[in-house]
Parts: structure tokens; sequence; C-alpha cells
């Protein structure tokens, strides 16, 4: 069998379904293998779409997504969707060709150190030097990407490779001596937790990504109930916990609700679950919950200890240490801490202000009520991601999708586009901002060729908006490059031209029904474009390496 | 315990492949560790590789090293073989000027003083072979600074743990 057809062999052994890609030179054996092989290709408009789509894929449904390109450029255009993945943890595939092996370091054509680039933003990454080797590699690398902390790893496939012939012949296990990952907390650090638990006055539970890679999301309330401990998220961590649970204090750190963050400055026991502590969530490091006992579990040793000093670390997976947590649950005493944070929620709820005009944080709002926390909510970056991220009412992980530790603009639409292959009968929205819309439009034709029904609502404020707040709170409002005011295209005819419904909303009252014909839309895209208030800031706000009790209340 | 900038040797052993070093090397420059010296080379095993790495940093440093290396997919083992009963050594070989016979003469009675090994001779310069520990090395070298050193070349530290 041809490398090529081995390497199709190999992706149906692991269910591959669907591969994201472009075609180019040092891929065309490998096309044309899958051209007739039953897995579904999407042509994307860009490697960079190719990219984000698989990750979107991975993030909505659990599985594993794929995308190829070719050598060069191929390459280097998934590079930025690989970091994506890589800083938010999500496994994933990426198939790039190679010039010929005996080519390899001239400078040929199209030729680039692709492993050499992707080293330090993958899992690990491979360069296949002979066609007997390829059964071992995929089988190898989607096990790495999937198991302990998942992330993306590279397979980078010479020309040649994929027209030799050798054995299919899949192993059925994987054996890599170097690479053992624990999922099992240990059981002295586990008891020790509960028994601060027992103990603790005011116990919050930080919750991040990890709950929603583990699918740990039914432990984690099932332990929070029991325990009665309020539950604050990081922005990768939203959906693990019901928005409506009174138990929920929604996100934490710089946009952050202001009750999950006093909650954090008073707490005496933070148990914190699947995240890393990133500087955006912790705001000044040395005055992060200063009062307490910090127990932290991460399936990844390196995130423990690395940015705050834990008391408690638990190497192990969210899920299963979770699932100990509740087994062994002590009874707790926490009506006190409860009502101070009800307090808390009462006096500081998330708000803005209704000046009549359409406001991004009502839009959300609305698509909130009118999917009934339902739909899989993707964004984009910067103020867009925020208001998502505050005002959508989820109820189930994965149906957020965002890109939060690399922050990529342009990731929503092709994520959505991912998101929604993998979930055909969920309705999937990109809430996208005019800026980073524009950043990977080009996949409007893929969405409209593959008939791939995602609404993409456009908060238009005419602004590169999150940089502009900065520069309205600590630049004096020298808007440095970031106005697109006359300088931005037509949304609606834009999306027309590509073949997709747009509409364009500018009033508050019209807002309801045109959302309602966007949602019952099936045939393709749609994009919506909001005209909202330009100045319009996302707050709360704590000020980039401000501790979490410097809140900005801005008169939204 | 561990004290701001001291030196650690770390044993790593990991598979011999080409790009193992890289992942290595490019993980200690990205993170902003500094290397001060690193030697590899194919060991009993020949599918395994052993890397002597000598790091400085305080305890939260070495123990990010340790874990970050660990990660690696490709890294079998890590150890920091200063916690540990060791043996180091490290080898460098000496270019030393030599003007007259009496200064050869002297320099070739402190390399017997130091059982190191002259390796080559010629009118300008002696090349000493000094095998030894880190005081050793150090001392040997402060002594041919006086005569003016040419080169010197120096393998990096290697070490073992001593057997029990």
């Amino acid at each position: 069998m041809i490398g090529a057809k081995i390497i199709v062999e190999c992706l149906k052994k692991e269910g591959v379904e669907v591969i994201f890609g472009y075609p180019g030179g040092s891929v065309i054996p490998l096309c044309d293998a899958l051209y007739d092989s039953g897995i579904r290709f999407i042509l994307t408009r860009h490697e960079q779409g190719a990219a984000h789509a698989a990750d979107g894929y991975s993030r909505a449904s659990g599985k594993i997504g794929v995308c190829l390109a070719t050598s060069g450029p191929g390459a280097t255009n998934l590079v930025t969707g690989i970091s994506t993945a890589y800083m938010d943890s999500i496994p994933m595939i990426a198939i790039t060709g190679q010039v010929a092996t005996q080519l390899i370091g001239n400078d040929a054509f199209q030729e680039v150190d692709t492993t050499g680039i992707t080293r330090p933003i993958t899992k690990h990454n491979y360069l296949v030097k002979s066609t007997d080797q390829l059964c071992r590699i995929f089988k190898e690398a989607f096990y790495i990407a999937k198991t302990g902390k998942p992330g993306p790893v590279l397979i980078d496939i010479p020309a040649d490779i994929q027209k030799s012939e050798a054995d299919f012949n899949y192993p059925e296990k994987v054996e890599i001596r170097s690479y053992k990952p624990v999922y099992e907390g240990h059981p002295i650090q586990i008891e020790k937790t509960l028994s601060l638990v027992e103990k603790a006055e005011r116990p919050v539970i930080l919750a991040g990504g990890g709950v929603i890679t583990s699918n740990a999301a039914g432990e984690l309330k099932k332990f929070a109930e029991k325990a009665k401990i309020p539950v604050a998220l990081t922005l990768m961590g939203l959906g693990g916990f019901p928005t409506q649970h009174p138990l929920h204090l929604g996100m934490a750190g710089m946009h952050g609700t202001r009750y999950a963050n006093n909650a954090i400055m008073e707490t005496d026991l933070l148990i914190a679950i699947g995240c890393r502590f990133d500087d955006r969530v912790t705001g000044k490091i040395s005055e992060f919950a200063p009062n307490a006992t910090i127990v932290h579990v991460d399936i990844d040793p390196v995130s423990i200890g690395k940015n705050v000093s834990v008391d408690v670390p638990i190497v192990g997976d969210a899920k299963f240490v979770l699932e100990q947590f509740v087994n062994n649950c002590p009874k707790t005493n926490t009506e006190q801490w409860l009502k101070k944070i009800n307090m808390w929620k009462e006096k500081y709820p998330l708000t803005y202000k209704d000046t009549g005009n359409l406001k991004p944080q009502f839009i959300v709002e609305t698509i909130s009520r009118l999917t009934d926390g339902e739909a899989i909510i993707v964004t984009e970056v910067g103020q867009n991601q925020m208001w998502a991220a505050q005002y959508y009412k989820f109820k189930y992980p994965r149906t957020f999708i965002s890109s939060g530790g690399l922050g990529t603009m342009g990731f929503g639409f092709p994520a959505a586009i991912g998101a929604q292959v993998a979930c055909k009968d969920k309705t999937v929205i990109d809430i996208a901002g005019d800026g980073s819309i524009q950043m990977n439009i080009q996949e409007l034709s893929t969405a409209v060729s593959e008939k791939i029904p995602v609404k993409v609502v456009i908060l238009n404020n005419y602004y590169l908006g999150m940089v502009r707040q900065w520069q309205e709170l600590f630049y004096e409002k020298r808007y440095a490059f970031t106005c697109l005011k006359e300088k931005q295209p037509d949304f609606v005819k834009l999306a027309e031209a590509y073949g997709a419904l747009g509409y364009r909303v500018d009033k508050k009252e019209d807002l309801e029904k045109t959302l309602v014909k966007a949602l019952n839309y099936n045939e393709g895209p749609v994009f919506v474009e909001c005209v909202v208030e330009p100045e319009e800031n996302v707050f709360p706000m704590i000020p980039a390496g401000a501790s979490l009790k410097e809140i900005i209340e801005g008169l939204a | 315990m561990t004290h701001q900038n001291q030196h650690h040797v770390i044993s790593v052993t990991v598979e011999n492949k080409s790009g193992v070093l890289a992942r290595i090397s490019g993980l200690f420059s990205a993170r902003g560790y500094n290397i001060d010296s690193l030697a590899v080379a194919e060991t009993e095993d020949p599918t395994i590789s052993r890397m002597s790495i000598v790091v400085r940093g305080d305890e939260k440093i070495l123990e990010q090293i340790y874990k970050q290396l660990n990660k690696l997919i490709d890294v079998i083992k890590v150890q920091d073989l200063t916690m540990e009963n060791h043996i180091e050594r490290e080898l460098v070989l000496l270019k030393v000027n030599t003007q007259n016979s009496n200064v050869r003469n002297e320099i070739i009675q402190l390399v017997n003083i130091f059982r190191a090994k002259i390796v080559d001779v010629c009118k300008k310069t002696l090349t000493i072979e000094l095998v030894g520990d880190q005081s050793k090395v150090d001392a040997m070298i402060d002594l041919m600074r006086t005569f003016g050193i040419k080169e010197i070349t120096r393998t990096g530290r290697i070490a073992t743990c001593r057997e029990k």
C-alpha cells in the first residue's frame, strides 16, 4: 500500500470522519487518496481557518479535530491555529506535507523546517522518515494528543513518503516508555483536601478548562452541591457549571464578576481545579487569595506551583479527583459564607446602563434568551468575547468556545464552522467584533459551499474595542490605530457577495425579530451586523497587574 | 536549602533521536533558564542518550526545569544529581603559552602535581589535558593564567551518582 493510502487507513482506524484542509504541492498524493476515501474533506479558504476549524470541532465534540496543509506556507499558516490549540490544551492532529526526503535542507521550493517551527507550540511533533513508520507515528500521535494534558500533535510527511510502498499494520497498543500520564490524584492529598473542606468557613472552587476537557462538569456540580461550595470559573471553564445555579459565581479575574473576585479575596480555602492561574485570572499574584489555603488539582504537574504557591498539590485528572471528592465529601457549614456571597450578588450584579441605544450586552442577553442557553457560543477575541462570557447563560460544558490562552482574533468564525460540523443539530453562534471577523472572513466561502448554518453576530462598534477601552482608560483617549470608522466594509453586501445571508440592525427594537430570522435560517451562514454604541466598555475591570480588589466599576 | 544561582548538575535520559537536543535547548531558551554547560552522548543502551546539564537557579526555577523537562515526550528520566552523593568530572584542553624552557618546566611540574597530561608540545605552546571536578579544573585554570592561556576547550561537566 502506498504511504498516502496508509495515512487514510490510519485516520479511519482512529475514527476520523472529517478533515479541514487545503491542498498543495506536497500533499497531492495524500489528497488523491482522500478523494474517494469516504472521509469528508472540508476545503477551507486559508490554512489558518483549517486549524481553527479542527480546533473548534475538538472543543465542541471532545473528539480529535484533524487539519491538513501543504509544506512551506501551508504549514506556516497553520502556526497560529496550532498555538491557539496548544495554549488551551485542545487535542488536534495537524498533518503537513513536506518536500521530498532528498530535498530536505536544500531550501527547496516551499520548504520550511516545520517540525522546528512548531516544536514549542505542539505537545509533540514528528517528521516521518520512512513509510513503514507511518502506522506507529499515527497511533502515537492520536494517543499523545488526547491523553494526559491534551494538545496538538503535528505530523510532517515528505511527498516521497506518501508515494512509496509499505505494509499497513496498525498497532493495537501504544507503548511510549517516556510518557505515562497520571490520572489518579494522590489519596493522601485528596484526604487532606477533604479535611480542609470540613474545616473551611469560606471555601471557593475555581474551575477551569480542565473540567471541560476531562468531562467532569457533572462531578463538579455534585461536589459543589454536596459540600455547599460556591463555584467561580475561569474563561476556559465557562459552561463547566450552570450560570443559573445558586452556587454559581461567574467568571473570575480581569473582567470577572465582583462577587467572584470578592470571594477569592476573602476565601480561606481555594480549591482550583483544571486551571493554571493565568495572569488574567490572578491579577497581582502577591495579593491573590491572601487568606487562603490553596489546593490545586491539575493533570499537568508544570501548572502546579508555577504562578501561585500551592499548599496541597494534586496531580490528576479533574474527573477522577472530583469523583473522589464527591464520594468522601464531609459535612460542611458554609451557610454564613453563602449568605455573604448572595448579598454581594444582589449588591453588585453584572449590569450596564440602558440608554435606549443598541448595546452589545443587550444583544448577548437577547441571544441567550432566544436560544435558552442551548446554543454553542463561539467568540472572537476582545470585547465581544468578554460580553459573551459575561451575559450568556450557559447550561452545559462545550457550549462556550473561545481562544483563552493565546487570545487569537479571527479564531471564532472558523472555529464555529468546525463546531457546527461536529454538532449538526445544535445552533452555533459566533459572537464577533468588526475587527476580528475580518481576520478570517474568507471562511464565508467555506461555510456557503458546505452549507454550514453558522450564525455570525457582529458587534460593530467601528473600533478595535478592547484596545480602544485600554486607550480610553490608561492612554488619555489617544486612539492609536483602533478606529475603523469609514474604513469598514458593508458586512451585509459582503455576506451577499459570498452567497450568504446578511442583515443589519441598528435599533434596539429591531434586534429580536432579525435574530429570530437568522436563527431560523439553516441553509447556510448568516451575518447579523449589529451597529452598537461605539464607546461601550467592558466592566467590571481590573487593570493588568492590579490586585483583584482594585475593581473599576464603570457606568457602562 | 537551595540558594539563588547555585549550580545544579541535572542528568537527563532521553530517546536517542534527532531533534531531541533541539527540544531541550529550545525549552531552556523559551523559558529563560540559563544553561552553563550541556554534554550529551549515547548510553549503554543505544536507543537512549544521556544529557548532563549544568544550570543555575533557585528552588522554584529548578522545580520548573525538572517538571518542564519531564513534560517533553522524549524525556525518559530527570535527576538532579546535586541533591545526591555523586561524582562530577570535566575534561579540559588548555593551550598555554611557553616563552622559554624555564616556563615550560614549571608548567610540566604543575601538570604532574595535578595529574594532568601534556598532549601536544610546540615551540610556543603546551596543550594540557586535564580531567577533574569543578574545584580541580578551576584551580588548574587559575594557575595557568599566570603563564597566559591561549585557548580553553571544555566538555562541560558530566556526572553520575555513587552506587550504594
